[in-house]
């Protein structure tokens, strides 16, 4: 297993957001984590990252403690050694370029910078024309792309992202959610992606409904 | 990191160059009062070395080691000629050097001195021979590049001791010839023109005892200069001249060509004589110039040969005790010591100069206070991109040195700046005003201290960047970027 989610519970303030969340996701996997807004994907995603440390249960990527509720996890080291995340409000760094963001997310990965593969990557996702722009000359689409490619350019074991077509209409959700589909498949990454947007459901191998803090198959 | 830190640097120009700009001000001005402060009395240090004491006519003792050592004031008036004898026949003393001041040659002072002045200054020739007869004079290495002068020419002095454009007072029937030229020692020694006492005595028509102490037997029949036409008798007529050129100018350096009708004529030959084999038509402009000052002439009988200074090496601490009480006591002169005098100079000028650097050290601490809140609001509008960094691998302590990193490279801006600003003011002050050249003050030439000033610098932007940086090592990236 890749990512193994066993029996997690969190809550604030008393007030239970997630409640015994088990599941696991075989590598090169796909799977969408579905539910309304409040339902608590953002929470089980901060710790399946490690950002966020449990009540209870644990979390396992590629065979590493990311977070547990009794016990010390290593998360920052395995969050950088394996997992890329895309978040929902895109993250760029605004003081840089397309392509100086993509090689800080590599330096800050591996040390060094792999000039070759990030021109193959921004040459995959169409951005190739804007990789000296920065942030805030980008479209959204444009900065979409240029997110997608900061997660895929460290060459990630599992990729997250979170709400990645929230702003997007919906010709631009089914490019997005292809893109990132096919990118996970040519990197031979997980892909899980939490939304409440149902019109990714097609896309996606296997889809969690998270409920009421439960997780329910669909 | 120091990427991402020049990244957003580059991000918010504006703020970065007033930043930059209040550092770069207090650091130049820091760092010209360092160069002054070291450079000045490294130059006093150095020119007064091996000088005891200097005893000159009574008024400013301060002023009498600026004109006498320093040679950058007027002189306080004159001394007795037997004051140098008194002096050397003291048991205490080991080298009495007189100074005959006066005259100046295109502004370069001409000083009546013995050979024991170069010993004092440590100079060697580095062509000719050094001034043995009267009218011979050797030029400081700064002068003879100045001027461009080479062995064998001419020169006329100027009556006192600037270049003054409005001063005809040349001393034409008079002039001297450049016997040798001195390396270059880096003291005042550089911009002096060296020649007897009795020269100065001779330009300014005092009769002297040709027999003086240190100098070799030399005749003198009244005006013929005998001796001197005899050493020079392999003169041509037609050699190049070193005249004085326009005031502050250049120097001209011509060919003479002497017309016989042209009485007016400026530049004559330096040596004459009736025993000259062949009287040409220049020895006959002279003879011609020569009969119309007997005014001159005439005077020479009236007046006694005096010195300017006598500097004063002791043989043992004795004399330190006993000669200066002498002097100013039982004689109409005053001594000075040349490092008592150059220690009040720098305290009196380090009074002032504290205020600016206080002023100075504010103006940084103002620059660093501006980096601080300059980082305070960047970390409060980038904690979102911090956050990431972190989530991205970036370690607590990477994102720390990012901010730190800001305000160093910030301050190393301001300090690079303001390092280059003050060398490049010296530079121009030192064309525009050649009394700071005087002075010592040499341009590109980094002393010890700046590099403290410039840690300093850095310290405070480092400092500066602590608080904002601190703030970021705390954030919480995942409450961070969920508030966000």
């Amino acid at each position: 297993m890749l990512l193994t989610v066993r029996e997690v519970g969190k809550a604030y303030d008393g007030r239970s957001v997630l409640s015994d969340i088990s599941f696991s996701l075989n590598a090169g996997e796909n799977a969408l984590l579905l539910g309304p807004s409040g339902s608590g994907k953002s929470t089980l995603l901060n710790i399946v990252c490690g950002l966020q440390k449990p009540d209870a249960g644990s979390v396992e990527v590629d065979g590493e403690l990311v977070a547990a509720a009794d016990r010390s996890a290593n998360s920052d080291l395995v969050r950088k050694r394996a997992m890329g995340i895309i978040f929902q409000t895109l993250r760029l760094v605004s003081a840089l370029s397309v392509r100086a963001n993509l090689a800080l997310a590599q330096r800050l990965q591996a040390g060094s910078v792999d000039h070759e593969m990030i021109d193959d990557v921004i040459e995959r996702l169409g951005i190739a024309h804007r990789a000296s722009a920065r942030p805030f000359e980008l479209s959204q689409g444009e900065a979409q792309r240029a997110a997608i490619a900061r997660a895929l350019v460290v060459r990630p074991k599992l990729l997250i992202a979170d709400e990645p077509t929230s702003a997007l209409d919906r010709t631009n959700t089914e490019t997005v959610a292809k893109m990132l589909f096919e990118a996970a498949q040519e990197a031979g990454a997980t892909l899980l992606v939490a939304t409440h947007d149902d019109r990714l459901r097609p896309f996606f191998e296997r889809t969690f409904s998270l409920e009421n803090g439960r997780l329910q198959p669909c | 990191m120091l990427r991402l830190a020049l990244a957003y640097l580059r991000d918010r120009p504006l703020t970065t160059a007033l930043n930059v700009l209040l550092l770069a001000i207090s650091v130049a001005m820091l760092v010209l009062l360092l160069q002054f402060g070291s450079q000045a009395s490294e130059r006093f240090e150095r020119d007064a070395e091996g000088i005891d004491l200097v005893v000159g006519a009574k008024g400013s003792p301060l002023q009498l080691i600026l004109s006498s050592v320093f040679h950058i004031d007027q002189p306080t008036g004159n001394i007795p000629n037997s004051s140098l004898e008194l002096l050397r026949n003291d048991p205490a003393v080991a080298r009495v050097t007189p100074l005959a001041l006066g005259d100046n040659f295109d502004g370069y002072r001409i000083v009546g001195t013995d050979q024991t002045f170069l010993v004092l200054h440590g100079a060697r020739l580095a062509e000719g021979e050094s001034f043995e007869h009267p009218m011979e004079a050797v030029m400081g290495a700064k002068v003879a590049e100045a001027t461009g002068a080479t062995l064998g020419q001419q020169f006329i002095g100027s009556h006192g001791l600037e270049d003054d454009e409005d001063n005809d007072s040349g001393h034409d029937h008079s002039p001297f010839r450049v016997t040798g030229i001195l390396a270059p020692t880096g003291g005042v020694i550089d911009r002096l023109i060296l020649t007897s006492v009795e020269s100065v005595w001779e330009v300014h028509g005092i009769e002297h005892d040709h027999d003086h102490d240190g100098e070799e037997g030399h005749e003198h029949e009244g005006d013929e200069h005998a001796d001197e036409a005899e050493h020079h008798e392999h003169e041509e007529h037609d050699h190049a001249f070193l005249v004085p050129g326009p005031a502050a100018g250049p120097v001209h350096l011509r060919q003479a060509v002497f017309d016989p009708s042209d009485t007016e004529a400026l530049f004559r030959p330096a040596h004459h004589t009736e025993e000259h084999s062949e009287e040409t038509a220049a020895t006959q402009a002279v003879s011609g110039y020569e009969d119309r000052a007997p005014a001159l002439q005439d005077r020479r009988a009236e007046l006694e040969p005096e010195l300017t200074a006598l500097l004063v090496t002791y043989r043992n601490a004795s004399g330190a005790i006993r000669i200066p009480a002498m002097i100013n006591r039982q004689t109409e002169m005053q001594s000075a010591v040349p490092a008592v005098e150059t220690a009040r100079l720098l305290e009196l000028l380090g009074a002032s100069l504290d205020g600016i650097r206080i002023f100075a050290w504010l103006l940084a601490l103002t620059g660093g206070l501006a980096i601080f809140v300059a980082l305070i609001n960047m970390a409060r509008n980038r904690e979102g991109d911090l956050a990431l960094l972190r989530v991205m691998g970036a370690s607590r302590v990477q994102v720390f040195a990012t901010v730190i990193l800001e305000g160093v490279v910030t301050a190393a801006l301001g300090a690079a700046v303001g390092w280059l600003a003050a060398h490049g003011l010296i530079t121009i002050a030192r064309r525009s005003f050649p009394t700071l050249g005087d002075l010592g003050l040499t341009p590109w030439q980094p002393v010890a201290a700046e590099a403290g000033l410039i840690a300093a610098v850095l310290a405070i932007g480092a400092l500066a960047a602590l608080v904002p940086a601190l703030k970021v090592y705390r954030i919480d990236p995942a409450r961070t970027l969920a508030r966000a």
